[in-house]
């Protein structure tokens, strides 16, 4: 992290050598490839569809799952060094490769057949396939137990209905992770593929956030698949939240990324621009706010780096990362506000990225679990009594 | 083809640059460091000159003190098959014929067919090191280097001339080149590539002590006396006082 922006508490020295050859890695790609083009894509609201087989190529999709299932077999906290690069770019960028890699090659690895595994997973690791996740329906977003899409056992295939909502990627996605429940009211996974009969999606418009990125409906009707696109390994809605966890994870990674850029062009800016006698950095207030920035990225960074290392041991809880997720998406939310109100005018043009990331930050905060839903999480850890009904 | 590449840890471009108390170079310890820049276009075109004859080995070799064995591995990361660290711990290696017989120490024995550096180190720029091992090892010499052509045991390069001129040259092997940056578009390491870095060999060697012949005295920021003066008064007034000062001031008429 020190040579990308504040390093208050020297995490870096924490980090081994790959890790940070790793980090500069990703910077040095998205300062090179992506930067040049953010701004077009988040105007015309559209991703960058070419540089995804580039992602795939340097390893980025998936990177901390084994190679045999498409990944690099990097630390967790690699990875969300990754993830902390690509949000500080743009969250389509790190979304793209939080859906990629945590909701659609993770659930693939880790309840997959062998040949869903072979089918799917190189393509998916290297950037030649896109894959999306469908859980969020129209009328159920906080609560998933309550989905609607159903999925019927019809001879040796099933039959599923139903509509997905808010899916990234979805129009785009050669797999589609759907989950449907059963006549017996079990969360089951499926594999669909693009242009299935019945299978269709149209994309969201008038999105003002998170706008270089795609997000789709999806609709089934009557898709008929055979049991082999199913998910074997997983029943139940402890399937769909596991990948959930992974991705979360992700996010608080990027979170801090997307801060981290915020507050050096804050930073940067409060030195540069003179008002009455000096800098404005010079000012009381201006300090006040910087120092306030660095002190909760900086705990955003001990949080993010101390789960990474938890979930590297194998001894990671939803519950921690329900905290990171939380705290650091509040954190970023605070940070681009607050850097946003130092560019003064210039602040609010596409010249400079923080209302661009305060923007991308509404849907973070809201997808991957609320804000207020991983309070709830927290709280019934703390407490032992849910406050929503399951 | 056996290729070595000099690699070379230098402060980044964007680096803070505070000078050591001692006034004889930067504080280290707040410098971030990177591979100089051409040598990043030099490894790359040696990895593509290998990928290119599916044969071949490319051995980075670096010298300096235990840090820059970060470049090493980036490079190792990059695809070099092995590498080599000439261990010295100064870090004012200001000479570059101390330099250059340090490195011709430590690649002699290994008969490379060519050996590439950047055209100069951007924290001293010399641009001296790979010309002198090439007539320490009694190779043909290129600097400059633009594009290079290998095939039937001679290579012809494209030289940077000055004022927008070039010239391809043919030169026998082995060869000792300094590269250009901006000949190709060198590769980011990819994460495989990262992982695997760390199962390859860098072989430390320590150099035989050569006396220096140049060494730095002291480093300081350029300050500057010069006042901007400004002239008034009507035109007529202005241009005399304007006369005056080039005549006696500035002594350019
Ligand atoms: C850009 C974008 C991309 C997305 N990508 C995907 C994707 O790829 N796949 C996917 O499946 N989903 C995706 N989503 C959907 C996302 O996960 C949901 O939007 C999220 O879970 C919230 O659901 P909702 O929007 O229906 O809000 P609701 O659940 O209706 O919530 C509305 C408000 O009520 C609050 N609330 C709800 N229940 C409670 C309670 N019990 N107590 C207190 N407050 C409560 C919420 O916190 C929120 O503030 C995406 C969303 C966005 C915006």
């Amino acid at each position: 992290m020190k040579n990308y922006g504040p390093d208050f508490y020297n995490i870096t020295d924490l980090l081994t050598e790959e890790e940070l050859l790793i980090q500069q890695t990703a910077y040095d790609f998205v300062q090179t490839e992506f930067m040049s083009v953010i701004n077009d894509h988040y105007e015309n609201a559209t991703f960058p569809m070419e540089l995804v087989p580039k992602l795939g190529e340097l390893g980025f999709m998936g990177s901390s799952l084994p190679e045999k299932s498409g990944g690099a077999g990097v630390s967790n906290v690699a990875y969300g060094l990754i993830l902390h690069e690509l949000e500080r770019g743009d969250s389509g960028l790190r979304s793209f490769a939080s859906v990629q890699g945590s909701l659609v090659m993770y659930p693939i690895h880790a309840y997959g057949s062998d040949d869903q595994k072979a089918k799917w997973l190189p393509g998916l690791g290297s950037g030649t396939k896109i894959g999306c996740f469908g859980l969020t329906e129209p009328n159920f977003g906080s609560n998933p137990g309550g989905m609607a899409t159903r999925c019927k056992r019809n001879g040796d295939d099933w039959i599923i209905n139903g509509n997905k909502m808010w899916i990234t990627n979805g129009s785009v996605a050669d797999v589609s992770v759907v989950w449907a429940r059963d006549e017996d009211g079990i969360v089951r996974g499926f594999l669909l593929e693009k242009g299935m009969e019945g299978f269709t999606s149209s994309d969201i418009h008038g999105k003002l956030s998170l706008r270089a990125s795609v997000t789709s409906e999806l609709s089934m009707t009557n898709v008929r698949v055979p049991d082999s696109a199913r998910l074997p390994n997983i029943e139940g809605l402890k399937g769909p939240l596991s990948c959930l966890t992974q991705a979360r994870y992700g996010i608080a990674w990027g979170m801090v990324g997307a801060a981290v850029d915020c507050y050096n062009t804050a930073l940067d800016y409060s030195k540069e621009r003179k008002q009455f006698s000096k800098p404005i950095a010079g000012y009381q207030l201006t300090q006040a706010k910087l120092a306030e920035m660095i002190t909760r990225i900086t705990e955003a960074q001990l949080l993010v780096y101390r789960l990474g290392r938890l979930k590297d041991e194998g001894k990671m809880t939803f519950q921690q990362v329900s905290m990171a997720k939380r705290n650091n998406c509040a954190m970023a939310r605070d940070v681009a506000r607050i850097a946003r109100e130092i560019l003064g005018a210039n602040g609010i043009t596409e010249d400079y990225s923080p209302i661009r990331h305060m923007a991308n930050i509404e849907s973070v905060y809201t997808y991957e679990g609320t804000h207020e839903m991983h309070t709830l999480i927290l709280g019934q850890e703390v407490t032992g009594m849910a406050a929503y009904d399951s | 083809m056996k290729i070595a590449v000099l690699v070379k840890q230098v402060p980044g471009a964007e680096s803070p640059l505070p000078i050591h108390s001692n006034q004889k170079w930067v504080d280290e310890d707040a410098v971030a460091y990177v591979m100089n820049e051409s040598d990043n276009y030099a490894l790359e075109e040696a990895l593509q000159i290998k990928e290119a004859n599916s044969e071949g080995e490319v051995v980075v070799i670096s010298l300096g003190p235990d840090r820059i064995q970060k470049v090493i591995r980036e490079a190792l990361a990059k695809g070099a098959d092995r590498a080599i660290h000439i261990q010295i711990d100064t870090v004012g290696a200001i000479d570059p014929l101390a330099t250059a017989s340090h490195f011709a120490d430590a690649l002699k024995e290994e008969n490379f067919d060519l050996i590439f550096s950047g055209l100069q180190s951007d924290d001293f720029g010399m641009a001296q090191t790979g010309v002198i091992i090439g007539e320490m090892l009694g190779m043909a010499t290129a600097s400059l280097v633009m594009a290079i052509e290998t095939g039937g045991g001679k290579i012809k390069v494209k030289r940077e001339l000055e004022a927008g001129w070039f010239q391809w040259v043919s030169l026998s092997l082995p060869a000792s080149l300094t590269i250009q940056s901006g000949l190709n578009t060198p590769r980011y390491p990819s994460l495989k590539g990262i992982m695997g870095a760390k199962k390859k060999e860098i072989k430390v060697v320590t150099p035989n002590p050569v006396e220096a012949n140049q060494s730095l005295e002291k480093i300081y920021v350029p300050h500057s006396d010069k006042q901007t003066v400004m002239i008034e008064g009507s035109v007529d007034q202005m241009v005399e006082k304007l006369i005056h000062t080039f005549r006696n001031d500035i002594k350019v008429l």
